[in-house]
């Protein structure tokens, strides 16, 4: 290809802007690959669901069935014990809401007809607000609930008083 | 060149469609901040609109949608007669117009009467009015018709001038119009074959994630059709206007044939957080959005060194020098450079946006409004504005009524645009939501209240920039021409010359659309594809319906 129809400098300008973009890129791929933050990809294995809850699977082993409807989350209080690590499953029985934590990174859609998937580890206890945040009619400012990670002892403690 | 009375008229009320529905837009702005900060609730002075989400999407529709389109319209019809020096169909012109004008008055109606408040992406089972969806539709297929007579016009233009390069300007135009196109199919076929036959009832199910699918195959591209015009102002009308030339017009045309390849198939990046979509795909479309911030990098080079080289024609000496000797008191330089500089903020934090991973921090929450306030909401909307000025003075020899409120405006209104981004950014990042009603959120606490009655302060300084604007242009409207009829007629838009201009060196594939256009399809069909793919495999339709203010499925 001929490139003597631009002067040297634009040639230049060029290849500064396609050598800077692809090294965002392959940043931005590297530390999905090396450090396991990754975006949601394609789930055709979990069947859809019409109730929310928390299943313990394993020691500090979580799936969390999360189900949108209008206007709350259910479940809207989630407790698990520090260091869990936490599969969320989502879906809606209505119409499109938004799931979101608060400091983490899980960004999910809840569609209605389709399952999103993410897992999370909680390192740090904490209270972890989740939020709502694709518009679901006029209750959507008001759909929130939050996931209490607590240390081992008070852990132990909140499951002996809610008879768990 | 003489431009017809008539086409000076249907383009200014283009023009003035766009600026009242943009008028309406923003003051339903000013309550919406005001109704996040909690300082305002809805009810009031608000027309009858007792709801923040119904003055939402009136906000979103008018602005983003109305305003933009016709604006862009009416300046394209101008700045193709002027650069090819030949007549365009009247009776299309006249087509297109009154098809958008009803297509925007059923949509306003379905706005304003609450029965479409599901936002200005209106994605399913929310559903609105069917009104809503045709009105929408009529609009896009009113500005196809101003794409078809453009084409016409052009062919007729090649064939007239065997073996002349298409003027630069008619090559942005031609960029604007093959985005709009090819964006448009995807929301034509949803709301076509989707939303129309199930919001009047014809069939009971619809499936939600296909919708938004289709949606963000136009919803991107979108920002290219608002982007482009403002670009054209910059690289045809700018350098002049600075003092200068234009440094490359073979560099200006590849950046414009590098969005006609790169704006389409880019729209996954906003569907990052969505299910039913492999991440293989959803990396390969946000290489493909940073491939398309590559012409945008260009142009900040090629206008950089245009302006570099007019602050220098002006005195200018030095490695900064010249930055000092540009035009900053010219309304028209003012209204051009100050929405340029925030856009580079808004490039850069769109950047952010499309960074795959790091778009799971951000999506949805109200960074990206921060973002889109400093992309569309100045380099486009305040570059808009600057052009009606010219426009006026062009098309009917009207100077501003004050050219001094006319800079005041563009100032006032980059300070109050970086403000309200800045706040919302920060609340973004501490992941509190976009497109919500905060004022009576449960969940806000004390900091993220202050923020975001920083936003707000920027919020209202907008409106005040808007409001000068406004009285402003309409005092202009209505005065007395500047000069006479004779000198009016012959419209010069006094397109920049070039520093490096085109010569015989240019491939002549540069100028051959057609080579392009099958490329940019092509792309949109090998990265869609698969998409589509995924979403039929893995998602379904369901049989649900739902008004915004009430939690029962419409379909029993």
């Amino acid at each position: 290809m001929r490139w003597d129809f631009i002067d040297e400098y634009e040639a230049w300008a060029l290849k500064i802007s396609l050598g800077l973009v692809l090294v965002f890129f392959v940043a931005v791929i590297g530390i999905a690959v090396l450090k396991g933050i990754d975006v949601p990809t394609c789930v055709t294995d979990f069947k859809p669901f019409d109730k929310g809850e928390l299943v313990q699977i394993g020691p500090r082993e979580y799936q969390l069935k999360l189900l949108g409807r209008m206007w709350a989350f259910q479940p809207n209080e989630v407790v698990v014990p520090v260091g869990s690590k936490v599969t969320i499953y989502t879906t809606s029985i209505d119409v499109q809401h938004g799931f979101e934590i608060e400091g983490k990174a899980v960004n999910l859609m809840t569609i209605p007809g389709a399952v999103n998937k993410a897992e999370v580890v909680f390192n740090r206890p904490g209270e972890y607000r989740f939020v709502c945040n694709e518009f679901c009619g006029i209750g959507h400012q008001s759909m929130y609930g939050v996931i209490k990670v607590l240390p081992e002892a008070e852990y132990e403690k909140w499951k002996q008083e809610h008879g768990m | 060149m003489k431009i017809e009375r008539y086409l000076r008229n249907i383009t200014f009320w283009h023009m003035m469609i766009g600026i009242l529905s943009m008028a309406t837009g923003v003051t339903y702005g000013l309550f919406q901040v005001l109704a996040r900060a909690g300082i305002y609730d809805y009810g009031i002075f608000t027309y009858g609109t007792k709801l923040y989400y119904q003055g939402l999407t009136l906000h979103g529709v008018l602005n983003a949608i109305v305003f933009t389109t016709f604006f862009i319209v009416g300046f394209l019809y101008i700045v193709t007669e002027v650069s090819l020096k030949r007549k365009l169909n009247r009776g299309l012109v006249y087509l297109s117009f009154w098809t958008m004008v009803v297509g925007t008055l059923l949509a306003a109606w379905a706005i304003f009467t609450n029965r479409a408040t599901v936002l200005y992406t209106f994605y399913p089972p929310l559903q609105a009015h069917p009104a809503f969806y045709i009105g929408a539709t009529l609009l896009i297929v009113g500005s196809w018709i101003a794409i078809l007579n453009t084409v016409i016009t052009h062919l007729k233009w090649r064939k007239e001038n065997p073996g002349k390069l298409t003027p630069p300007p008619m090559v942005a135009v031609h960029a604007t119009y093959a985005v709009w196109f090819l964006a448009t199919l995807g929301v034509a076929i949803e709301v076509l074959f989707f939303l129309i036959p199930w919001s009047m009832g014809w069939v009971k199910s619809i499936n939600p994630e296909l919708a938004r699918t289709l949606f963000w195959w136009f919803g991107h591209p979108l920002v290219y059709f608002w982007l482009l015009p403002a670009y054209l102002a910059w690289y045809f009308l700018l350098p002049r206007i600075a003092g200068g030339k234009l440094y490359s017009e073979p560099m200006a045309r590849v950046v414009f044939i590098m969005f006609i390849l790169f704006s389409l198939p880019v729209g996954t990046h906003h569907q990052f957080s969505d299910p039913g979509i492999s991440n293989t795909w959803k990396a390969v479309q946000a290489f493909l959005t940073f491939m398309v911030a590559v012409p945008s990098l260009l142009t900040a080079f090629n206008l950089a060194a245009s302006l570099e080289y007019a602050g220098r024609v002006r005195g200018g000496n030095g490695l900064f020098g010249w930055i000092k000797t540009l035009p900053w008191r010219d309304y028209r330089f003012a209204g051009m450079v100050g929405p340029m500089i925030v856009f580079i903020f808004g490039g850069i934090s769109g950047i952010v946006n499309a960074s795959y991973n790091v778009n799971q921090v951000v999506h949805n929450t109200s960074w990206i409004p921060g973002h889109f306030h400093m992309t569309v909401g100045t380099a486009s909307a305040m570059t808009f504005l600057t052009l009606s000025y010219i426009l006026m003075e062009k098309l009917f020899g009207k100077r501003p009524w004050s050219k001094k409120l006319a800079t005041l405006h563009a100032y006032l209104w980059v300070v109050g645009v970086l403000i309200f981004a800045w706040g919302m950014m920060q609340l973004g990042r501490a992941g509190i939501p976009r497109r919500t009603h905060l004022g009576l959120s449960p969940y806000m606490n004390l900091e993220e209240k202050i923020l975001m009655g920083i936003a707000a302060v920027g919020g209202v300084l907008m409106f005040t920039s808007f409001l000068i604007y406004f009285i402003n242009f309409l005092v202009t409207v209505f005065k007395k021409p500047d000069v006479s009829e004779a000198e009016i007629e012959k419209v010069d838009l006094e397109f920049t010359d070039a520093y490096h201009k085109e010569n015989e060196n240019l491939p002549r594939y540069l100028d051959n659309f057609t080579i392009w256009l099958a490329i940019a399809v092509f792309l949109l069909i090998v990265t869609y594809g698969p998409i589509f793919y995924d979403v039929f495999r893995s998602t379904y339709a369901v049989p649900n319906a739902f008004s915004p203010f009430n939690p029962l499925n419409l379909i029993k």
